[in-house]
C-alpha cells in the first residue's frame, strides 16, 4: 500500500517540479535600470532578458494571480472575480450544453447503431459536420437564433440570441464521441444476447432497455468521457468569441491587456478543472461497470 | 396424433452455399432425439430452423401441425456460448425469463419459480452471483435452468457441452438427463460426440454432410434401459454395437461424399527472410493493415 502511495504522489510531483525547473529557467526576468537623461531627470527604464522575455516566471506568476486564488470567491466587477466565481460560470454553461449534446447525440447513436439504413443515409453528413471547429459553429448559432430573446423577471434579456449561440455550438461540438460510440456499442451487442430476447419473445422497448443499453453502457461512456473533454474545450473558445464572464472571458480579457501571468493562471484553471472532470466521469463510469 | 415436429423437405443456402438439403424429420411429443455430426456441417443452422430463428429456403418446419414462423419460447433453446446477461446475476437472468412469460403470476410465485429452477440445476448457493464469477460448468446450468424455467414444449440443446471439459461434460450429461427423466419434455440434442449422443438420448440421427448441403441419415434406436449408468455402459456390448454402427455410418458417408468447406484465410503475415531484399525500418510509416478484400479464400476437403 505505502508503495503505491509513494508511487502515485511522488512522481507527478517530481515531473511537476522539473516542469516549473524548465519553465523558471525560460521566463524572463526584468531589471530596472536608472540613469539620468539629458536634462537631468531621473529615468527608470525596466527591461526584460530572458529566452522568453516576455514569460513571467512562477514567481511573479503567483504575485499577479494572488488576489485572483486567495480571494476565490469576490466580485470584483463583471470581468474581475474570484478564480472559482469563473469556474462557476463556466462550468454552468459547459453542463448545459453537454447535457444537450447527450441528451441529442444518444438516441442519434442508437438510431445508427440499429439500422443499416440510417448510417448509409446520414453518415457522409456526421464525418463532414464532425471536424468543423466551434471558432465556425457560433457564427452559424448567432444567426440561427437571432430571433432567441427571452424576457426574465426583471425585465431584461435572460436567454438571448448569444447564450442559445453558445448552448448551439457546445451541443454540436461535443455530440460527436457520444454519437460515434453508442453506435459502434449497439452495433457490438453479441448476436446471441439478441436471440435470446426473440426466443423469450420481448418487446422491443424490452429489448432496448433490458439488453441493448446495458450491454453498450461501457462503449456509451467511453464517448461520454471523451464528449465532455471536447465540452470543456470548446466553452473556452465560446467564452472568448462572446465576452460572457467565465474562465474563458478571463483568459481573453486578459490576452487584450497583455497580462500575461492572468494568461498563464487562466491555463492552468482550465486544464485542473478538465483533469477533474475526466476524473469525476470515470469513477462514475466505476459505477456502472458489471458488463 | 401430430407430431409435435416435423421437418419435411428444409433446404437452407447461405450465399449460394447449399448448408442443409432435403431434411427430414418428424418428432413426437416425449421423445429424446440426437442429432449427431461434424464441426460445421450444418448442425447450428439446423437447430436455428427448428427454433425459427432462422426461414429455410423451401420446405415446412411446422410444430403441432402448424408452420414455425419464429422464436417463441415453447422452443427454448440453450445455447452453445451459454448467451447469459454478464450485468445480471443467476437469478435475475432467470428471473427476466419468467417476469416475461408469467405476467400474470404474483411476484412472490415468481421468485418461488425462479428459487426451485436455481435449485433444480444445483445451484442454490450462487443464486446471487454474476456469469463472470461462475465457471463454463455453472454458466451452462443457469442457461439450462433459464430455458426450463419458460416451461418449453421441445427443450433444444445447441452442443451445450460442447464448450466444457470431458470430466464437467459428463457431469452435465448425467444432471440434464436426470433432470429430463421428472420433466419428461421433447428433447432436441445436437451434439458432435458418439458417446454422449448413445447416453442420453431414445434416437440418435447422423446429419450427413454432402456435397450439395448436409441431409440427415438413418435413424438408430437406441433402447438401452434408463437410467443409464456410463460405467456399466461402457462394458455392455449393446452400446458398444451401437457406438460402431454410428460411427460407421458417418465415416462412410463421409468417405462417399466429401463436402467442400470454404474458409476464409487470413495467414500470418511471414515471409522468409531475403537478406539481399531492401530493409524496411519502419522508420517510413507503418504498412496498411489487412483488408478484408485481401483474404483468400480456400476450399478444403472435409477429411
Amino acid at each position: 500500500m505505502k508503495r503505491f502511495k509513494l508511487d502515485t504522489i511522488v512522481l507527478p510531483l517530481i515531473a511537476m517540479l522539473l516542469c516549473l525547473g524548465a519553465w523558471s529557467l525560460i521566463a524572463g526576468k526584468s531589471t530596472t535600470t536608472t540613469s539620468v537623461d539629458d536634462w537631468g531627470d531621473k529615468v527608470t527604464k525596466t527591461e526584460r532578458h530572458g529566452i522568453s522575455a516576455d514569460l513571467p516566471s512562477p514567481t511573479e506568476t503567483w504575485q499577479a494571480s494572488k488576489p485572483y486564488i486567495v480571494e476565490p470567491l469576490a466580485k470584483r466587477g463583471e470581468l474581475d472575480q474570484g478564480i472559482l466565481r469563473f469556474t462557476w460560470l463556466s462550468l454552468k454553461l459547459v453542463a448545459q450544453g453537454y447535457f444537450l449534446a447527450l441528451v441529442i447525440g444518444t438516441p442519434i447513436g442508437f438510431l445508427l447503431g440499429l439500422s443499416k439504413r440510417f448510417t448509409k443515409a446520414f453518415d457522409p453528413i456526421i464525418q463532414i459536420l464532425r471536424p468543423v471547429s466551434p471558432l465556425a459553429w457560433l457564427p452559424l448559432g448567432m444567426v440561427l437564433f437571432s430571433g432567441m430573446k427571452i424576457i426574465g423577471s426583471d425585465g431584461r434579456v435572460s436567454f438571448g440570441t448569444s447564450d442559445a449561440a453558445a448552448l448551439f455550438t457546445i451541443a454540436i461540438c461535443a455530440m460527436w464521441p457520444t454519437v460515434l460510440n453508442t453506435a459502434v456499442g449497439v452495433r457490438a451487442v453479441p448476436q446471441d444476447y439478441l436471440n435470446v430476447a426473440k426466443v423469450l419473445k420481448l418487446s422491443r422497448t424490452k429489448t432496448l432497455f433490458k439488453i441493448l443499453i446495458p450491454s453498450a453502457l461501457p462503449y456509451m461512456f467511453t464517448g461520454f468521457r471523451l464528449s465532455l473533454g471536447i465540452a470543456w474545450l470548446v466553452i473556452v473558445a465560446v467564452e472568448m468569441l462572446i465576452g460572457k464572464p467565465g474562465v474563458g472571458g478571463f483568459l481573453w480579457q486578459q490576452y487584450n491587456a497583455n497580462s500575461f501571468a492572468h494568461i498563464i493562471l487562466s491555463i492552468l484553471t482550465i486544464g485542473v478543472i478538465g483533469f477533474i472532470l475526466d476524473r469525476a466521469m470515470s469513477l462514475i463510469e466505476g459505477r456502472f461497470r458489471t458488463a | 396424433m401430430t407430431p409435435i415436429l416435423e421437418l419435411k423437405g428444409i433446404h437452407k443456402s447461405f450465399g449460394g452455399a447449399s448448408v442443409l438439403s432435403d431434411v427430414n424429420l418428424t418428432v413426437n411429443e416425449g421423445d429424446f432425439v440426437s442429432i449427431i455430426g461434424y464441426s460445421g456441417t450444418g448442425k447450428s443452422t439446423l437447430i436455428n430452423v427448428i427454433a425459427g430463428l432462422l426461414r429455410p429456403d423451401t420446405g415446412d418446419a411446422m410444430m403441432d401441425g402448424a408452420p414455425i414462423t419464429g422464436p417463441g419460447p415453447e422452443r427454448g433453446i440453450v445455447f452453445q456460448n451459454y448467451s447469459l446477461l454478464p450485468w445480471l446475476t443467476v437469478t435475475e437472468n432467470i428471473r427476466l425469463a419468467v417476469d416475461q412469460l408469467y405476467p400474470q403470476m404474483t411476484p412472490a410465485e415468481r421468485t418461488a419459480h425462479v428459487r426451485k429452477h436455481v435449485e433444480m440445476v444445483k445451484l442454490g448457493h450462487a443464486g446471487d452471483k454474476y456469469p463472470k464469477e461462475l465457471s463454463g460448468g455453472m454458466r451452462q446450468r443457469v442457461s439450462v435452468a433459464r430455458t426450463l424455467a419458460a416451461n418449453p414444449r421441445i427443450l433444444l440443446l445447441d452442443e451445450p457441452l460442447s464448450a466444457l471439459d470431458a470430466l464437467t461434460r459428463a457431469t452435465l450429461q448425467d444432471e440434464i438427463a436426470e433432470i429430463w427423466q421428472s420433466n419428461k419434455t421433447t428433447v432436441i440434442w445436437i451434439t458432435n460426440d458418439p458417446d454422449e449422443a448413445l447416453l442420453v438420448a431414445d434416437r440418435v440421427v447422423p446429419l450427413i454432410p454432402g456435397t450439395r448441403g448436409a441431409t440427415l441419415g438413418t435413424e438408430i434406436p437406441v433402447a438401452l434401459p434408463r437410467p443409464r449408468d456410463r460405467r456399466e455402459l461402457l462394458k455392455q456390448e449393446e452400446f458398444k454395437s451401437l457406438k460402431l454402427q454410428l460411427i460407421n455410418s458417418l465415416l462412410n458417408a463421409r468417405k462417399s461424399s466429401a463436402p467442400v468447406m470454404t474458409k476464409k484465410l487470413s495467414p500470418p503475415d511471414i515471409l522468409p527472410e531475403d537478406l539481399g531484399m531492401k530493409r524496411d525500418h519502419g522508420l517510413g510509416g507503418r504498412k496498411s493493415p489487412r483488408r478484408r478484400s485481401q483474404l483468400n479464400r480456400e476450399e478444403i476437403p472435409i477429411s
